[in-house]
């Protein structure tokens, strides 16, 4: 998909494209806006380009084709030292020759910043990571945690209006790492910072953004908020790449509106969204999420198809079971129930009927 | 209760300690065999050699164990005037003339005393010929046969070298000689070791910054460029490794001999006037060529071995920051590269100052360094002078290894 730059964007991506070796493309058109103070994930699998793109905004790789503009001024050939970006890198990058302090008074050393002034702001940056003691260590002398805080600091002590993060936390466990999360969203409000961070971690793309630019192949498969990004897959590689996800193969039976009516290979048929499906008789692909998937007719809207089950395996998860039915035919269809007081339980071998509200089955590209 | 904490014992009583290196004793044992025949092999053939010669620098007893009658009179009268020793002296110095010729030992009792008082061989062998046949005084019958047996200066040397145990090798070594007032520093021209000396060192250094310099680009290469580019440059890299060092020597001499092909080249493009040649052979810049080309992977291997493990991203982190690229390699890379410097340049260094088949070979009379002349005083059989002045180098070696580890720290050292 595309989405039309638009002339307000702080950081701009129009038509960029990059190759390597001149025979691949690892970015095929890129095409992408991020408005000020915004908090922008891009997310993907390795080797889909979201890095490539980081790189490219950070002056490290050079665009092959289009252009780059940041705060309406284009950006190609200006040198890395002059864009006045902050980078967090995946492994810190902490200077291992330099203390702490050190560390953060080197971007304002080479600004040519008086020692006062100097002092002043490494003091705030360290405080605002809550490592104001720890000016005199070296980075050997942190633990993980900590240097993430350092590298955090150093990028924002010299005031960069734009940061970039490249898997700043894909070195730490993960208590930690939810603990960052938590920090890195806080700062980026108090400071009103914009921040385009990449991850190959969904959950935390979908924590902390303000908006999520899923990329594969070299492309943005979609660009949404999170929740829409989740409920709301726009192609059958969001839906799969985006949290858990049974997928069910069939024909278009019926087509009307908002609504499709899909025959399985095995007869059944289901209800479901139509999203990126054309006509009737085409196949498709429908993606159900597991929470959102009913067992009790009950609380089913009238009319809903509900198809056979059967339960295969309870897997006990504490906050929640995670039931293991055999569904038209496959045996890995998914269904989530909440571990609540009075909640049914179901035994294996168990016959079960499933169903969902159509606006949850979302009948994709196959 | 505090005893318990103290001692701890095993489940069946015994103390910890006891039962760790009995359990580790067999392995620990194990592994010392396995050195052992290296250590046994560098015991044999570089400790033992190494004590020997510091050992010969200060030991010499060709004039002790060839004069016993003058040893004796020596012991007897440690206070003896040597501006004019007694009759008694002189009779014994002919007893033991006579005695070294009838013992052939003339020679290395002369090369001795020669040492200390040049052209004392010549002396020696003069009396010796004449001792069997002098009637008392001796003094004045010795005197005949040479004026300078009354030397004191070779009373002083013959009192010294009476004892087997003498550090005047390394007098000698430091250009010092005995005059008949004393030891005193040697004439201007005479002085040649100490020259020799700073000479070497300051090759050595030379040779160490152009390795440096030369180095540094090529193993930033090789640290940057992907694995199947890297090996083809590292195989260059250790070609001379390969090469036998004559061949390596022999190519300069091919090409920057007078009529070699560098100034060929020179005067065929009329660079050069054909009186004009430049001699960059057989003197001090065909050393340096010479020897900077054969030391050159000794700087490269350490650096590049420092510099494949600095990540890329400081480098960019440190521009990311706004530093200029020049501010990131100085700021940045170069103290990040601090260790691989020092321990190519120390390795460089040393190797420099003790080389000496590349001078030899391509050096001519100007570009000898010391261990040339420690060579020459070999192949001459003055080993206890040789020996004297390695040792200095050795000293001077481990003098600058020990400053080195103060400002740098060994520890940090990296050979790859």
């Amino acid at each position: 998909m595309t989405v039309e730059p638009r002339n307000d964007a702080f950081v701009a991506f129009e038509h960029v494209q990059k190759s390597y070796d001149g025979v691949t493309l690892v970015v095929k058109d890129l095409n992408l806006s991020i408005g000020k103070g915004e908090f922008l994930t891009m997310l993907g699998p390795s080797g889909s380009g979201k890095t490539t793109c980081l790189m490219m905004l950070a002056g490290f790789e050079t665009a092959t084709n289009g252009e780059i503009r940041l705060d309406g001024r284009p950006i190609n050939q200006v040198p890395p030292h002059k864009r006045g970006i902050g980078m967090v890198f995946q492994n810190y990058a902490l200077f291992p020759h330099m203390t702490v302090g050190e560390n953060l008074a080197f971007p304002l050393e080479v600004r040519g910043m008086g020692k006062s002034d100097r002092e002043a702001k490494i003091k705030r940056a360290l405080d605002m990571v809550q490592m104001g003691a720890f000016a005199n260590r070296r980075p050997a002398q942190l633990s993980g945690g900590q240097q993430q805080r350092i590298a955090l600091a150093r990028a924002l002590v010299f005031d960069p209006k734009l940061v970039l993060m490249d898997e700043p936390l894909g070195a730490l466990d993960k208590q930690l790492r939810e603990h960052m999360q938590f920090e890195i969203k806080h700062l980026h409000e108090n400071l009103g910072i914009t921040v385009v961070y990449v991850t190959h971690d969904q959950g935390e793309a979908l924590t902390m953004s303000d908006r999520v630019a899923v990329f594969n192949d070299g492309r943005i498969q979609q660009l949404a908020p999170p929740a829409d990004l989740y409920e709301r897959p726009e192609n059958s590689f969001v839906a799969q790449f985006i949290g858990e996800n049974n997928k069910l193969l069939g024909t278009i039976e019926e087509l009307s509106g908002d609504k499709a009516l899909v025959r399985l290979a095995t007869g059944e048929l289901i209800d479901a969204t139509p999203v990126n499906v054309k006509e009737k008789g085409g196949k498709t692909l429908v993606s159900i999420r597991p929470e959102r998937v009913e067992f009790k007719p009950e609380i089913m809207p009238p009319g809903a198809h509900m198809i056979d089950a059967e339960v295969l395996e309870i897997i006990y998860m504490g906050d929640i079971l995670r039931v293991v039915l055999k569904v038209a035919g496959s045996d890995d269809f998914v269904m989530k129930m909440r571990n609540t007081l009075g909640q049914t339980r179901l035994e294996p071998g168990q016959k079960i009927k499933v169903g969902w509200h159509p606006q949850d089955a979302r009948a994709l590209d196959p | 209760m505090a005893d318990a904490a103290q001692i701890l014992t095993t489940a069946d009583g015994r103390p910890l300690k006891a039962a760790l290196a009995a359990a580790q004793g067999r392995a620990k044992r194990r592994a010392f065999l396995l050195v052992l025949p290296l250590l046994l092999f560098v015991l044999l053939t570089f400790l033992v050699p190494i004590a020997y010669m510091l050992m010969r620098s200060v030991e010499h007893d060709g004039f002790a164990a060839s004069a016993p009658a003058l040893v004796e009179w020596f012991d007897e009268n440690p206070d003896f005037d040597p501006a004019n020793p007694p009759e008694e002296a002189f009779a014994a110095l002919v007893q033991d003339l006579a005695r070294m010729q009838e013992e052939r030992t003339t020679g290395i009792a002369g090369t001795r005393i020669n040492y200390s008082v040049p052209g004392s061989i010549s002396m020696f062998k003069k009396g010796a010929r004449e001792a069997a046949g002098l009637e008392p005084p001796y003094k004045e019958a010795l005197l005949a046969v040479d004026a300078n047996f009354g030397r004191p200066a070779l009373w002083r040397g013959m009192a010294s070298a009476s004892n087997a145990y003498t550090a005047e090798f390394y007098l000698v070594a430091s250009d010092r000689k005995l005059t008949d007032a004393g030891w005193a520093r040697g004439g201007d021209k005479e002085r040649i070791y100490l020259y020799l000396f700073g000479k070497t060192f300051m090759i050595s250094a030379l040779i160490t910054v152009i390795c440096l310099l030369l180095a540094f680009p090529v193993a930033h290469l090789l640290a940057t460029l992907p694995m199947s580019k890297a090996a083809l440059l590292m195989i260059l890299v250790l070609l001379p490794f390969w090469t036998s060092l004559l061949v390596r020597t022999t190519a300069w001499i091919v090409l920057l001999q007078e009529q070699g092909v560098v100034n060929n080249l020179l005067v065929g493009l009329g660079l050069l006037d054909d009186k004009g040649r430049l001699s960059m052979m057989y003197n001090m810049t065909g050393t340096v060529v010479a020897m900077t080309h054969v030391l050159l992977p000794f700087m490269i291997l350490p650096l590049y071995s420092v510099m494949r493990v600095i990540p890329p991203s400081y480098a960019r982190a440190a521009r990311s920051l706004g530093a200029t690229s020049w501010t990131t390699f100085r700021r940045v890379y170069l103290p990040q590269t601090l260790p691989g410097i020092a321990a190519g340049s120390l390795l460089v260094f040393i190797l420099a100052v003790g080389y000496y088949i590349t001078p030899a070979l391509v050096g001519g009379a100007d570009g000898q360094l010391i261990s040339n002349l420690i060579q020459f005083h070999m192949s001459k059989s003055n080993w206890s002078l040789a020996a004297a002045i390695a040792a200095m180098l050795l000293a001077a070696i481990l003098i600058l290894y020990w400053i080195y580890d103060r400002l740098v720290g060994i520890d940090r050292l990296k050979f790859g």
